[in-house]
């Protein structure tokens, strides 16, 4: 597969496979060097792609594995995820909720979903993938992606609504 | 599109039963700003979704500079190649002519060496008459005085 070929067929997805890492490493940096690392590994095994035949997918569960293999080494050495580029305490203090602190709350609340409702929600609220994808991707039942998936909606909403109301009153 | 409408949208959704086209109409219906009261929290949790996916991975995807550096190298080595291939032809060149020069050289300082050797036999021919001389002087000499 020559460079053209394999950036043409690996390229239009970069964002996705990006903003998943982003989702599971919470940092920027630390998602545009998993992203590149992807990328180089995607480029080395370049002669087998054409084995699959659904690439996209193929890359999203090797940034799934990825990811998850970095918050493993991650927490095996100590080193717990600061979260604390998104942690603001006073605005959840504060009387009048703007959108965008509300935004920066439905962020903090997907923050605090365990990785495969994280995973889920990423995959089909920001990415739009069919349920039979997410299930290649994440390797799992289509019906165990729509219990997840409610389960997880269903948490981020109470959690919402919760604040909401406390910011209200 | 009606309220009910949404509403029911809205608990589908929450069941994951909605398509990726009803999911679309969610978060188009929450775009907009009149969003009645007991709904507004969704508003912010569409718009995150919608917002999110506008992120854009803005580094480099570093293949071509390895890419690149291959071409280099390869560039580089056959220099290297072409170099080290002139500049040994260029040594064989040179040691053939050496070769002669050197044997040519030879030739002379033998030439030479043979030449001094027969003058310097002439030479000793003359010396050792001359000292033949010189003795016979100082046989007179010494007989002369013993007399």
């Amino acid at each position: 597969m020559r460079q053209k070929e394999f950036l043409h067929t690996v390229l239009p997805f970069k964002d996705k496979v990006f903003r998943l890492a982003k989702r599971l490493l919470v940092s920027t940096d630390e998602a545009e060097d998993a992203t590149q690392e992807l990328y180089l590994k995607l480029w080395k095994n370049k002669n087998k792609l054409k084995q699959y035949n659904n690439i996209e997918a193929f890359a999203m569960t090797m940034t799934k594995n990825y990811c998850l293999d970095q918050l493993k080494a991650k927490r095996s050495n100590n080193l717990k995820l600061v979260h604390s580029n998104y942690k603001d305490h006073t605005i959840s203090l504060q009387r009048d909720i703007e959108l965008k602190d509300s935004v920066r709350k439905v962020h903090e609340l997907i923050e605090r979903l365990p990785e495969k409702q994280k995973m889920i929600i990423q995959l089909r609220d920001v990415e739009n993938y069919e349920y039979e994808e997410i299930g290649k991707i994440l390797d799992l039942q289509p019906t165990a992606v729509r219990v997840a998936l409610s389960r997880a909606r269903k948490t981020i909403r109470e959690q919402l609504i919760k604040q909401h109301n406390y910011g209200i009153s | 599109m009606e309220l009910a409408n949404i509403e029911q949208l809205i608990k589908k959704y929450e069941n994951a039963e909605t398509t990726l086209q009803e999911e679309q109409v969610l978060k188009d219906y929450f775009q907009h700003d009149n969003i009645p009261g007991h709904l507004i929290e969704y508003k912010a949790y569409f718009n995150y979704f919608t917002e999110s996916g506008a992120e854009r991975f803005t580094k480099t995807i570093p293949l071509k500079p390895r890419k690149m550096n291959w071409k280099w190298l390869s560039i580089a080595a056959l220099v290297v190649v072409m170099v080290s291939i002139y500049s040994i032809n260029q040594s064989r060149g040179l040691s053939e002519k050496d070769r002669l020069e050197a044997v040519n050289a030879y030739q002379e300082t033998q030439k030479a060496l043979q030449l001094i050797s027969k003058n310097l036999n002439k030479g000793e021919h003359v010396a050792i008459a001359g000292l033949q001389e010189f003795g016979k002087a100082q046989h007179k000499i010494f007989k002369t005085t013993k007399k």
